[in-house]
């Protein structure tokens, strides 16, 4: 077992906590742009399927690999089109401020 | 410094990016803008990588790389840019899917490569681990959108022996892993792909439509998990970093939302609930109670009478494509001095935030829009609470009937306001499959028909009055 792992597994224990620490207070009604964004996110993948293309040097190694970077695009493109779409409903109307009562909306 | 170092900041970088959007994704002023600094994040590392040497040469194949994030963009950008919101689900099972597919492929792919060599037993338990989980949130998505996208029944499909079935496979697959660990056999590898698709089919098949929101946050959280064991074996620092983050934060989110659902993470899972339909889908029962129907005329009339208004939006509304309608609706009340607002119930819909996302879609002032303990406290003073197309949401069985599949869950006690109003489209029950004792309360009208159909003629009715 080698430095490296031991570096990486650092790097994933402490991941975890940070991971859990900065969602915890959000509020139901970002769960689901929430959840579209972090998947997004692991289409980083997309990273480690072009590393693993620019490797290939078998024909099958080359077949698998092309075929993960489609899908890995796929996952990353649609990931932050969704999630953007999804956010670009949640802007806060410009004339009444989140401080207002609802007596000012009641005209 | 080198290439390899600067490389490796930049995708220091980049990963410090996705923290900052994730944290973003916290807060609605902020997320929008966190979304845009993951997505830059990533469009860097991508590119970086297009110059990062791998095994001390340059990469091999650029112009089939750039042609599979080309095919990525074509496909991808259209489907997500002009799908219906309704079917934002689905999209994101689907996605979700690709991502873990994607994961499994580059851990195979990987083994291959470096199976000459002889590699460590860790890093092919590695490998393992991101096909076994890849593969199986690959296969469980695809289940997912098919149950969404209605391509299959959404209720919970469950067969004699079920469990022991699952057991059976799911050991399968773990007997099939010692194999691959001992012998370094490659064949078995793919025998190990084909056990956790099957696993991933079996696990989603007796989880009913209305939990699958739950369901696709824990694939994506397992997505996650899947590309952290693809960043060891390619010793990816940056992947280590996203699939953590990823699936701590989506396992949080897993749980954050089943609890919003009044239930635990293993009864949504295992419990097929919703696969028997006890209500009758009567308008009349046993008892002679019967159901109270009326115009959407009588309605406006109602409304016309009252101060203060609760719309209380479910799954029915998504459906009519009636957000705009009933915020035309809402603005008519409002101009004649009545008070609106919109009861959310935060698993209304087919997703959590769903009816926020159809509501702001509508451009309806987020400031009207309240939560579920808030719209009770508002609805002891309002005189209509207006179901439109939700359903158990508002079920009182969730309160009073201990052996209600939805007991515990908490709901928003439309039962509280002097009149109930539900558009519906027929008596069938709602997606958990129960009867709501609401429907034949005293105080209860029932206006049958789409909703979108029965909004605008009440808006006219509105008008003319």
């Amino acid at each position: 077992m080698g430095n490296a792992l031991l570096q990486y597994a650092t790097v994933f224990m402490l991941t975890i906590f940070v991971g859990v620490e900065i969602i915890a207070k959000v509020p139901s009604i970002l769960h689901t742009p929430l959840m579209s964004g972090s998947n997004a996110i692991h289409g980083v993948i997309l990273v480690g399927s072009m590393t693993i293309l620019g490797a290939a040097t078998t024909n099958a190694e080359e077949i698998l690999g092309f075929l993960a970077v489609i899908l890995a695009a796929l996952n990353v493109v649609g990931g932050f089109v969704v999630t953007d779409r999804m956010l670009e409903m949640f802007k806060p109307k410009a004339k009444t401020p989140k401080a207002g009562s609802t007596s000012e909306v009641a005209k | 410094m080198s290439r390899v170092t600067l490389i490796d900041l930049i995708y220091l970088f980049s990963a410090t990016t996705f923290v900052l959007a994730l944290k973003g994704l916290g807060s609605p002023k902020r997320a929008r803008l966190g979304n845009m600094v993951a997505a830059f994040g990533m469009v860097v590392a991508v590119v970086a990588t297009f110059f990062r040497p791998v095994d001390g040469h340059a990469i091999y194949h650029v112009p089939l790389m750039i042609l599979g994030i080309v095919i990525g963009l074509v496909v991808a950008v259209p489907v997500a840019r002009f799908v219906k919101m309704t079917a934002m689900p689905q999209l994101v099972a689907i996605f979700n899917g690709v991502g873990g597919g994607a994961a499994a492929l580059v851990s195979i792919t990987e083994f291959m490569h470096i199976k000459a060599s002889h590699p460590a037993t860790y890093v092919a338990l590695e490998v393992l681990l991101g096909v076994l989980i890849g593969t199986f949130s690959f296969a469980g998505s695809a289940i997912s959108f098919a149950k969404l996208q209605e391509l299959m029944t959404g209720r919970p499909v469950t067969y004699p022996g079920q469990q022991v079935i699952n057991g059976v496979v799911g050991l399968a697959a773990l007997v099939t892993i010692g194999w691959v660990l001992v012998s370094a056999s490659q064949t078995m590898l793919w025998v190990l792909l084909g056990l956790s698709a099957m696993l991933g089919v079996l696990f989603v098949l007796p989880i009913g439509g209305a939990d699958v929101p739950v369901l696709i946050s824990l694939l994506n959280a397992f997505t996650g998990v899947a590309v952290a064991a693809s960043g060891f074996t390619l010793g990816s620092n940056l992947l280590i970093v996203a699939g953590t983050l990823v699936g701590a934060s989506g396992l949080l989110l897993t749980r954050l939302m089943s609890k919003a659902m009044g239930r635990s993470l293993p009864n949504i899972l295992f419990s097929a609930f919703g696969a028997t339909v006890t209500a009758s889908g009567a308008t009349e029962r046993a008892d002679g109670r019967s159901v109270r129907s009326g115009s959407p005329e009588d309605i406006a009339i109602m409304l016309g009478f009252a101060s203060r208004v609760v719309f209380i939006p479910g799954y029915g509304l998504a459906v009519s494509q009636g957000q705009h309608v009933l915020r035309e609706l809402a603005d008519l009340l409002e101009s004649k001095g009545i008070e609106v607002f919109y009861g959310i119930h935060p698993v209304a819909g087919r997703m959590p935030g769903h009816m926020n996302v159809l509501l702001a879609e509508a451009n309806v002032p987020y400031e009207q829009l309240v939560e579920m303990d808030e719209a009770n406290t508002e609805l002891q003073t309002a005189d209509v609470a207006l179901v439109v197309g939700a359903n158990d949401t508002v079920n009182p069985a969730a309160v009073d009937d201990k052996t209600s599949p939805i007991y515990g869950m908490p709901i928003i006690h439309a039962d509280l306001a002097e009149n109930v109003v539900f558009l519906k489209r027929s008596m069938r029950p709602g997606f958990a499959g129960i009867e709501n004792e609401l429907l034949y309360n005293p105080k209860t009208t029932l206006v049958f028909g789409d909703a979108k159909d029965t909004l605008t003629k009440m808006v006219a009715a509105v008008k003319a009055s």
